[in-house]
């Protein structure tokens, strides 16, 4: 990789050993992908939940803080794992919360804003056009490459801190124009309709596009997709086939015209009816009786907060109920009133955690939930492999599900 | 022996028995990291252990969160001995990149989950960018 004279200085140990790790980091990752040079970032975002970076992640964070380690580009965090303010209550122990505290005391030390947050391109500073970042969530990624026509790989922790300190990262995959073209063309012919629709449309292509590499544009879509409806989109995508990048013709930035992304060269395979539907098997059913009802994953955005607000007004729940927001969100739905109509119901508001990023196993088995039900796609699909046996419908079903005691 | 070339990869040289499946990997998604077994019921792998095997995957799959978790699971000592994969995604290099984990992918020869079959001895070179069965001819 061609380095210039401060990168150089950086791997030298000359500015110091923070940034001489994440530099070394760098070019281990940069040589797998064939990267020519590093490209300067604006911004990195970090996932750092204390079960996915367990002690070795806080102690080698830990390390870094006390060399002296400080970001050179703003660096915000994807959720928490637990919400300092309503644990014990979930069956999180003391130990998560210490490991919770560790890793944002750290973090706190080397300069990172703890935003804790997976929406941060609806609620901090959403990427612009062309520009180059560095961000660490899947949901996050997608939607910046995408909607935004921002660059990113998916950069998973360490990685997204290496571009924090440094202010760079590797030049591949998602950076270059060659990688941006559509790799598949996928039409659809149901018209999604609501958050659950987008979703199950997003798990449908994923699935099928299946790999990191590969780049849908999608057509036949009759509706613009609202920011969270491409948030659901996006989420399932990244979540069912690991990718970071789609074009939907006449609708994305960069696929203004299909010919834009090269898809009208590319066989048209269909996303039919039988293949929503198949997708919608896969999990739990009506008559089912639901353990936890969870809105997560993404978290909520404030128009979805005052969507089940709205929903929870008057109703009592037997089966218990979350939504997790991001603390950027929070505050405006206390004080518009939604966290009390919601709590009011019974359900229970998290701040700044995503579900199944907060030890979603450990709380599973603490209060005997297996059969969660939601209206995402990506959590139904993820906390299969945490013992759970998910279930999808739409807000309006899994409120009205909460209240009932079984799936409606 | 057979000498299989792929490309330069990430980690230490290591020799290990291989566990083989045509599917795909995620550690958040897939695994009991205390365990040390596939959880998802409907992974080709489900039920198995992965400690000390070399795993040989089409491709990588799902969240972030591995990143993190291939160092968090060789700093508890239940961990693969390396990861290979027709192709791996990023966050899979950048995990093995902060873990040292054995990792490579682009193999020349065709996919490797046919290459390799559960129980070869295998030793994968990262530098050299070689994987050696050494039960074969």
């Amino acid at each position: 990789m061609k380095l210039n004279d401060e990168e150089k200085a950086m791997l030298a140990g000359e500015m110091g050993p923070a940034k001489q790790w994440a530099i070394d980091h760098q070019m281990k990752v940069g040589r797998v992908f064939d990267a020519e040079d590093l490209v300067p970032v604006s911004q990195a975002h970090m996932m750092c939940d204390p079960e996915a970076a367990g002690e070795a992640g806080a102690a080698f964070l830990e390390g870094l803080a006390d060399k002296g380690a400080r970001v050179a580009v703003p660096t915000i965090t994807d959720p928490r794992g637990v919400d300092l303010t309503h644990y014990m209550p979930l069956g999180q122990t003391e130990e998560m919360a210490a490991l919770q505290r560790r890793l944002i005391d750290a973090n706190t030390r080397m300069g990172i804003l703890s935003t804790d947050t997976c929406i941060n391109y609806q609620t901090i500073m959403p990427p612009v056009r062309g520009e180059h970042v560095a961000y660490g969530d899947t949901g996050v990624v997608i939607y910046s490459n995408s909607a935004c026509g921002a660059r990113s790989n998916f950069e998973g922790g360490p990685s997204a801190l290496a571009a924090g300190l440094t202010g760079r990262t590797p030049r591949y995959g998602f950076h270059l124009d060659a990688n941006r073209r559509a790799t598949r063309r996928f039409r659809v012919s149901e018209q999604p309709k609501g958050l659950t629709d987008w979703g199950l449309l997003g798990a449908v292509a994923g699935k099928t596009a299946g790999s990191y590499w590969a780049v849908p544009v999608i057509e036949g879509l009759e509706v613009t997709p609202t920011s969270d409806e491409m948030k659901h989109l996006g989420a399932a995508m990244a979540s069912y086939g690991s990718t970071a990048l789609f074009h939907l013709a006449g609708i994305t930035p960069e696929a203004q015209k299909l010919a834009d992304v090269g898809g009208e060269a590319l066989p048209v395979e269909h996303l039919d009816q039988d293949m929503m539907n198949a997708m919608r098997s896969r999990f739990g059913a009506r008559g089912d009786k639901p353990d936890v009802v969870v809105f997560a994953a993404p978290q909520l955005s404030i128009v979805e907060m005052s969507q089940v607000a709205a929903l929870c007004e008057g109703r009592r729940f037997k089966v218990p109920l979350f939504a997790c927001t991001a603390p950027q969100v929070y505050p405006d739905a206390v004080r518009m009133g939604f966290v009390e109509k919601i709590e009011a119901a019974g359900g229970k508001v998290l701040v700044g955690t995503c579900f199944y990023q907060q030890f979603a196993r450990e709380i599973g088995e603490a209060n005997g939930w297996t059969r969660l039900l939601s209206n995402s796609a990506k959590i139904v699909n993820i906390l299969g492999g945490y013992g759970y046996q998910p279930a999808l419908a739409s807000m309006e079903d899994c409120v009205a599900s909460a209240e009932a005691g079984e799936i409606l | 022996m057979k000498v299989l070339k792929c490309h330069v990869g990430i980690g230490q040289k290591v020799e290990a028995e291989a566990l083989v499946a045509k599917d795909n990997f995620s550690a958040r998604y897939d695994l009991d990291r205390i365990k040390g077994v596939f959880s998802r019921p409907d992974h080709a792998l489900a039920g198995q252990s992965y400690d000390g095997r070399i795993l040989v995957f089409d491709t990588a799959k799902g969240g972030v969160a591995s990143a993190w978790m291939l160092h968090e699971m060789k700093g508890r000592g239940i961990a693969p001995a390396a990861i290979l994969f027709n192709r791996a995604n990023t966050i899979l290099a950048q995990g093995a990149a902060l873990a040292d984990m054995t990792m490579c992918d682009r193999f020349e020869d065709g996919d490797v989950t046919d290459l390799i079959r559960t129980g070869d001895r295998i030793v994968v070179d990262p530098e050299a960018g070689e994987v050696t069965i050494l039960n074969r001819d």
